[in-house]
């Protein structure tokens, strides 16, 4: 039975207070929201935080509001993110595919987009890691994907995060010192271990997405359409004219690096094109080509790679309005169009 | 700051009943539910979300108490497996699975009923597909899924006709 270290366990009623917490306690103290990534990591000895501060008991991040476009608080539930009627598609489809539904009760869009990077040489229990003398990532000092490897190459598995990259969305970083707007893609760094551009000091508190007019959606390689990580995530954002010109267009990659990030190559190339098959495969040679996975996660490397031309495809011609509901309830066991 | 204390005092609404409960402040809520109440109905898998045996409602919401610090739910209301019967009369979902060999191993089933009855205590008009959507978190290791999605719709069917 795995039992969870010694913590101290702190439960500050605002966003102020949690701030000051944090930066009392320094680096020896963690977030905690839904305890869905950190609670596993902990029981596993990945993390062993002396102070966990709880941001259950913080109203403010449980907040909704709409204005020019949506912004969400970072503690409202997966669930409860679903429940929004406003909630761009791609972000519905990403949230529905993550986890389970007991799971989504419980993690938040904030721990969502905070997950720690995943690798088949780090997510083992402390027994197995030692008997491989760990690795890189954790207690060790070799990447065991790639031995010279001086960085850290585990896989960043957030769902939420392509979709948010693709809808134009920035977060908010609160610490004792202020607050900070950045993109959402700027909130992360191609690195397994420092994965995230948030110090240590400040709390992810909100979600802002723009009011774009974007045609979105969301496409998921996991080996069981039930339940599993992406291995490999697809979301594009598009804006059309009215004689279905594209305006504005935004790929987003996830689970292919250790980071998410903007294709921005075929995102300019498709700017101010009409969706035809060319069009389409032109594109999706140029999103192919940014998939570089690594040999530490589920399913075939070299397949996982090709396969990224075949999901741009199917977001592609979904948004172009092509009936994808067959392909989509076939991968994705889910009915979700928008 | 303050130091860690040996013990926690909270009081639990474990099956409509308040509880007073002490336990050491690094337990999930399912390792005092097992050892500290004496509640074993609900079940230790893989300990890390992965499974769904240690399913509870929480405030009538199913989460996995593995998950769950147990030092967060006070006051709160949480049902197990244990408050599904009412004295010797079966839940309809029990006897459903029951009737239909929804239990082999019986490892997951307390996992599954309480899963079910969060679904079904929302509304008993569900599809065959959202009964698999609603389980897809709870592992069934002797793959008995079939029987006990007809377990699900039995008891449904049953649960509309006495909400009539």
């Amino acid at each position: 039975m795995m039992r969870l270290p010694w913590f101290d366990y702190r439960a500050p009623r605002s966003i102020a207070e949690a701030a000051k917490i944090l930066a009392g306690e320094g680096p020896q103290a963690m977030l905690i929201a839904g305890g869905t990534d950190l609670l596993p990591n902990m029981k596993r000895r990945h993390q062993t935080p002396k102070v966990l501060v709880s941001l259950k008991g913080i109203p403010e991040l449980k907040k909704v509001s709409n204005g020019s476009g949506i912004v969400f608080g970072s503690g409202l539930t997966l669930s409860e993110i679903l429940n929004i009627e406003k909630t761009p598609t791609a972000l519905r489809q990403a949230t529905a595919q993550i986890a389970t539904a007991h799971l989504r009760n419980m993690g938040t869009l904030g721990g969502n987009l905070c997950l720690d990077t995943r690798c088949t040489y780090y997510n083992q229990n402390y027994e197995w890691r030692k008997a491989i003398d760990f690795c890189l990532k954790k207690d060790g000092a070799t990447c065991w994907v790639a031995t010279a490897s001086k960085r850290c190459v585990a896989v960043s598995s957030t769902d939420t995060a392509p979709a948010l990259i693709a809808l134009n969305a920035s977060v908010v970083l609160t610490g004792s010192s202020g607050e900070r707007e950045i993109p959402v893609d700027a909130l992360y760094r191609n690195d397994g271990i420092e994965y995230l551009s948030r110090r240590p000091d400040e709390i992810l508190t909100a979600i802002k997405i723009p009011q774009k007019n974007f045609k979105s959606t969301y496409w998921k390689l996991r080996r069981r359409g039930s339940f599993d990580f992406p291995i490999l995530g697809v979301a594009v954002a598009l804006r059309f004219s009215s004689g279905n010109i594209i305006q504005d267009a935004r790929v987003a990659l996830g689970a292919v690096a250790s980071r998410p990030f903007l294709v921005e190559k075929a995102s300019e190339y498709l700017k101010g094109k009409a969706l035809s098959d060319d069009v389409i495969a032109e594109a999706c040679a140029m999103i192919a080509s940014r998939a570089k996975p690594m040999d530490n996660t589920d399913m075939d490397l070299y397949w996982r790679k090709e396969v990224a031309d075949d999901f741009a495809g199917y977001a592609l011609r979904e948004l172009r309005g092509d009936d994808m509901r067959a392909m989509r309830m076939r991968i994705a066991r889910q009915e979700l169009t928008g | 700051m303050a130091a860690i204390p040996e013990r926690v005092h909270l009081t639990y609404l474990v099956n409509g009943e308040e509880v007073p409960v002490s336990f050491a402040p690094y337990k999930t809520l399912l390792e005092v539910l097992r050892e500290d109440l004496n509640l074993t109905g609900t079940k230790h898998g893989c300990e890390l979300g992965e499974c769904g045996a240690c399913a509870v409602l929480i405030d009538g919401e199913p989460k996995l108490s593995c998950l769950t610090l147990a030092l967060e739910c006070g006051g709160r209301s949480i049902q197990t497996v244990e408050g599904l019967a009412q004295g010797t009369t079966l839940h309809p979902l029990q006897a459903a699975f029951a009737d239909h060999g929804g239990s082999q191993c019986g490892y997951c089933t307390p996992g599954m009923l309480m899963t079910a009855k969060a679904l079904l205590d929302g509304n008993p008009n569900v599809s065959r597909e959202q009964i698999k959507q609603a389980i897809s978190g709870n592992l069934c290791r002797c793959t008995g899924y079939q029987q006990i999605v007809d377990a699900i719709e039995s008891a449904a069917a049953e649960m509309r006709g006495a909400r009539k």
